[in-house]
């Protein structure tokens, strides 16, 4: 079974690619560890946005909002984890630059 | 041009405004901004629960998160402010001309695209489908959440004496 998208797609499509390139951008162009986390939360709202924009645009919010909150739930684990990660980096660095980063031991 | 695309734009003035700002305190707000017009677009659409979801948790934890995070590691004083904002124009500057850029070029898209539905049938109400048809992704989170819990009380405890 497949239906014809609206026109209104290419405008949604339009926003999430931008999204995506900001928030790549912010994770590559950098060397502070928290600014990356900055950069992954920019990636997870243009990804939860266009699935959002999926339900609606298929008529399947529902199942569109339970993957929401799915991803919501899995995003803020994974940014304590990251944020834990960064605390004990800065720790045993003294600093949040990944240059710095080079003891993996211990 | 409707309310929805005027909030779009603002989602990625803001995302610019998180990416390029110089001090991480202006981001986490610019991120908490993203997140509360995202939640607005996502109520817009239809997607009340999730856009409850996405305003308490993304941008209320997740900003408190950052911010505690961000004041136990700046030590930085602000008067190497303006060379550190230097240094990242001269990595961040292409950004907003290549996204700018990127828009107009995306905006001469209009092919008509088929896309195949996974399911026939109709759609319930969110609760309903959370709780009958995704109990393993239920299942999932409540695994995740306690991995994070387990994470958090090994990351964040103080090191002891013996430095492991």
């Amino acid at each position: 079974m497949a239906i014809e998208i609206p026109q209104s797609f290419w405008l949604y499509f339009a926003f999430f690619v931008l999204l995506l390139m900001d928030g790549l951008w912010c994770m590559l162009a950098t060397y502070n560890l928290l600014r990356m986390l900055i950069g992954l939360e920019i990636l997870m709202k243009s990804v939860t946005f266009f699935l959002i924009v999926a339900g609606y645009l298929s008529g399947r919010m529902a199942l569109a909002q339970a993957m929401v909150i799915t991803v919501i739930v899995i995003e803020v684990v994974v940014v304590v984890a990251a944020a834990g990660i960064i605390l004990g980096l800065f720790r045993k660095n003294d600093s949040l630059n990944v240059r710095n980063t080079r003891k993996l031991k211990g | 041009m409707n309310v929805i695309t005027i909030v779009l734009v603002l989602i990625v003035l803001a995302a610019l405004w998180a990416s390029l700002t110089t001090l991480l305190l202006r981001a986490t707000i610019a991120l908490a901004l993203t997140s509360a017009m995202l939640a607005v677009v996502m109520y817009s659409l239809g997607a009340t629960i999730a856009a409850v979801v996405e305003l308490s948790v993304c941008a209320g934890l997740i900003s408190v998160v950052f911010v505690s995070v961000i004041s136990l590691t700046q030590r930085k004083p602000f008067k190497d402010y303006l060379t550190r904002r230097m240094s990242r124009m001269r990595r961040f500057w292409p950004l907003p001309m290549v996204l700018v850029a990127v828009g107009v070029a995306l905006s001469f898209i209009h092919s008509p695209v088929q896309v195949a539905l996974p399911l026939p049938g109709g759609d319930g109400d969110v609760r309903t489908v959370l709780w009958s048809f995704r109990q393993l992704d239920l299942f999932g989170q409540i695994l995740i959440l306690l991995a994070g819990v387990f994470g958090v009380l090994v990351l964040f405890k103080k090191e002891g004496k013996d430095g492991d």
